[in-house]
């Protein structure tokens, strides 16, 4: 083998075995730190196990907001006008978090059904609604609409 | 009427801009000088016309003229006279237009200072950026028109949005701007080398300092977000991994790579083509962040309101710039010959090494930052990605750059032998590896892997120092430090000072959310903090109630802040941390919200040691761009033309031959 096809070929095993490592490593990482985001009628209808981390979208329901006297504790409720889910969230709330508008959280269900938020985020732009929430907003007002049964997936 | 001028104003500059696209590209195909010399005054009437439009709607906002939509949304009475000024860029139409008006002056700059460069091959490049601001111009009058009326006219506004009522976030977007179009000069530079077929050394070397130029400014812009991430957001973090960060850091990764890469075919004449894929790749780059930003498709703490229509634009324009330049490299950039071989440990295998991992690190946010989109269209639900990732693949990825840094400007081109240069970095070493046990001794509460990560950071800032001790030991008089030299020790010494800020503060940061009334006090790393009372405090805009905080270290008072919560008259609530910055360490206090009827706050308590440092870091990086971009020797006009596939002859070596 003349020099420079040797050095070709070293160049691209070398090339192929660091994309296939960082690929690797890429996929693993990538699937050990994916949340997904689910509605409260998604949870409603029993589609995630208890003790996985997941992001649950929606709007804070109007009224639903409470503080404990002594604690940081708050507590809100969730909903995507079909089906709601009880939060609780110990620290300090967004600035923007306010009834009726769209929020996403990030934490998993407890024992008793209710969402132990680790995170909760909310808006810079007060017009501004993450696509996800908007859809499930709007999934949920339809199935509102047609009367569909609690937890109906389409 | 004024608003109507500003319209027409841009109009005119999207006509002009399209006589630049097209009418020099014809002349340099056909050999027309007259043609050619079109585009420089097609670019300087767009920049006239740019500018009259821009200050036509800063004026509008100065004025308070709420008959126009955009002025009314973002400004009132009450709006302070200097933000009427950064109101401007406050909101998606007016940015778009500050980002004509910057590309439009960059392209300005460009002919302006070029006029030593062949003719046929400025045609081409000021054509491009034409082509670019056709694009952006196009954009912006018929999606995104910042002249449109409100009928009938408000007696007052909206408000401008409370977060960008702040410095950090008024000079934040234009900074962020000049660095994503200074890359369209590189870009420009690429397409027009391709189209001509060559790499010319000559123009790899004109266009060095304007690549170091536009990666400064992003690297400032992306710090001061940070920053004001940092103060006004009430977080207390200063990256988060956001989508939207990361579309800013994506080109800012890529730029590095480039000004490294462009070193190499400037002195070498190797690595031609792989400059011009980077040149593409990092205003591409750019424009996939303008696209994230702006079209929604993302979601985003730092998202524009955004409509589907602006993101399909986008989009297309894209695919058109990048796909058009992309396919133009497949054709043409074979020919482009081989690079002549260069012995396994030498300055090229450095640099290509940095290269590779740089853009590795970037491919790696990019797949993070767009895994959500593609899971989504192929309806594996809706996810997100979290921040671990992105912080175990840059651990991967940069710990081993960072360590590699020093030898680079130690080791002499075409070949080198790794003992010698080791053998010149074990003092660097040495020192280091003893700072790194003295912070040990000071703070034994840091883990080991930060001890590491801090004896990183100083063997950077060291193994510079010693390639600078070097140079003026053993280099000719006058000849000693070039701009270039001290501009690249600048921005690795940043390097180091920006590794061992994250570290610490990663690692030693307290994090408190507490409930405190009047008269609590709460013990914070070693400080006691005390709340002494909640008072209201009004500003000409809005209400606040301001906490009165008193930080104590063995009873004695350190300092006494006072972080507000404000209500603005649009509604909005704002936070209003209360900073006592210091060097070495930030207690940072922020009010959360009332708690029960008995005057109760949640109040977050950080401190946070050496966070300075990571923008600290990221200052002198800046500066190192700006500093190497005033190299005299890239100005410099070579007579005859070094066309980089003639085999390279032998130039000069930066380093002295080792003694």
């Amino acid at each position: 083998m003349n020099p420079l096809r040797k050095r070709r070929l070293i160049l691209i095993s070398a090339l192929v075995l660091g994309v296939g490592a960082a690929t690797a490593l890429a996929l693993t990482a990538l699937n050990e730190n994916v949340n997904h985001f689910y509605s409260p009628s998604e949870v409603a209808a029993g589609k995630i196990a208890h003790g996985r981390t997941f992001r649950l979208g929606g709007v804070v329901l109007e009224g639903s907001p409470r503080r404990e006297e002594s604690t940081l504790k708050a507590h809100f409720v969730v909903t995507d006008r079909f089906a709601n889910l009880p939060v609780e969230f110990e620290g300090i709330l967004p600035d923007l978090f306010r009834e009726g508008q769209s929020v996403i959280a990030v934490g998993m269900l407890n024992a008793s059904g209710v969402f132990a938020a680790e995170e909760v985020l909310a808006k810079h732009d007060e017009n501004y609604m993450p696509a996800e929430v908007k859809e499930a907003i709007d999934k949920g007002k339809a199935r509102r609409e047609a009367g569909a049964p609690e937890g109906a997936q389409p | 009427m004024m608003p109507e001028l500003g319209q027409i104003a841009l109009i005119l500059a999207l006509l002009l801009a399209i006589v630049q696209a097209t009418v020099p590209l014809i002349g340099a195909h056909w050999r027309q000088p007259a043609l050619m010399a079109v585009a420089r005054p097609a670019a300087y009437g767009q920049f006239v016309f740019v500018l009259f439009a821009y200050g036509i709607l800063t004026e509008a906002f100065v004025a308070q003229d709420f008959s126009i939509a955009y002025v009314a949304q973002n400004s009132n009475l009450a709006l302070p006279w200097h933000y009427r000024f950064s109101a401007v860029w406050g909101a998606h139409e007016g940015s778009l237009l500050l980002w004509v008006l910057i590309l439009s002056g960059w392209t300005v700059a460009l002919a302006a200072l070029s006029s030593r460069l062949p003719e046929r091959f400025m045609a081409r490049a000021l054509a491009v950026l034409g082509i670019i601001s056709i694009g952006f111009l196009a954009f912006t009058v018929l999606t995104s028109n910042p002249f449109e009326r409100h009928v009938p006219p408000l007696a007052d506004g909206n408000d401008l949005n409370p977060l960008l009522q702040d410095f950090g976030l008024i000079v934040h977007p234009p900074m962020l701007y000049m660095g994503y179009v200074g890359f369209a000069v590189a870009f420009a530079f690429a397409v027009a080398a391709l189209i001509e077929g060559r790499v010319d050394r000559q123009w790899v070397r004109w266009s060095r300092p304007w690549t170091n130029v536009a990666w400064a400014f992003l690297t400032i812009g992306i710090a001061l977000g940070s920053w004001w991430a940092y103060y006004e957001l009430g977080w207390g973090g200063w990256w988060f991994w956001d989508p939207v960060e990361n579309a800013s850091f994506m080109p800012w990764l890529v730029g590095a790579a480039l000004i490294h890469s462009q070193a190499v075919t400037e002195k070498r004449g190797t690595f031609a083509a792989w400059t011009l894929l980077l040149a593409i790749c990092a205003f591409s780059l750019s424009l996939l962040g303008t696209f994230l930003v702006r079209s929604g498709v993302l979601t985003s703490v730092h998202a524009f309101a955004s409509d589907p229509t602006r993101g399909i634009f986008i989009l297309v324009f894209l695919v058109i710039v990048t796909g058009g330049a992309l396919t133009l490299y497949a054709i043409r950039a074979p020919k482009l010959a081989a690079a002549p071989p260069v012995s396994l440990y030498s300055r090229e295998s450095l640099l290509l090494l940095n290269n590779i991992l740089l853009v590795t690190a970037c491919a790696m946010v990019l797949i993070g930052t767009l895994y959500p989109l593609v899971a989504e269209a192929l309806g594996w639900g809706k996810i997100s990605v979290g921040p671990p990732y992105f912080g175990l693949m840059f651990f991967v990825l940069m710990a081993p750059l960072v360590w590699l840094i020093p030898f680079g400007p130690l080791t002499r081109w075409k070949g080198d032998s790794l003992p010698a240069v080791f053998l010149s970095l074990r003092t660097a070493l040495a020192l280091a590896a003893l700072a790194a046990a003295l912070v040990w001794i000071v703070e034994r509460e840091l883990p080991l892997k930060a001890v590491i990560g801090v004896c990183a950071g100083i063997w950077v800032i060291f193994g510079t120092l010693a390639f600078l001790l070097r140079r003026m030991r053993n280099a000719a008089p006058g000849r000693m430090l070039t701009a270039e030299m001290v501009g690249m020790s600048l921005a690795h010494i940043g390097v180091g000072i920006f590794v061992v800020g994250v570290v610490v503060t990663e690692s030693l940061n307290v994090e408190r959310d507490v409930r405190m009334q009047a008269g609590d006090m709460v013990e914070v790393a070693g400080y006691q903090v005390t709340l002494r009372e909640v008072v209201r405090q009004d500003g000409p805009n809005f209400i606040a109630d301001e906490g009165v905080f008193e930080i104590r270290q063995d009873g004695e008072l350190m300092s006494t802040q006072h972080p507000q919560k404000r209500r603005y008259l649009r509604g909005q609530v704002m936070t209003e941390a209360a900073l006592d910055a210091g060097f070495f360490a930030d207690f940072y206090i922020a009010m959360g919200e009332p708690i029960g009827t008995g005057g109760a706050w949640a109040i977050r308590l950080y401190y946070k040691p050496m966070i300075r440092w990571v923008w600290l870091g990221a200052l002198l990086m800046m500066a190192g761009g700006l500093v190497s971009a005033t190299e005299r020797r890239l100005r410099q006009t070579i007579v005859e033309r070094e066309v980089v596939q003639s085999a390279p002859e032998q130039m000069p070596d930066a380093l002295p031959e080792r003694a």
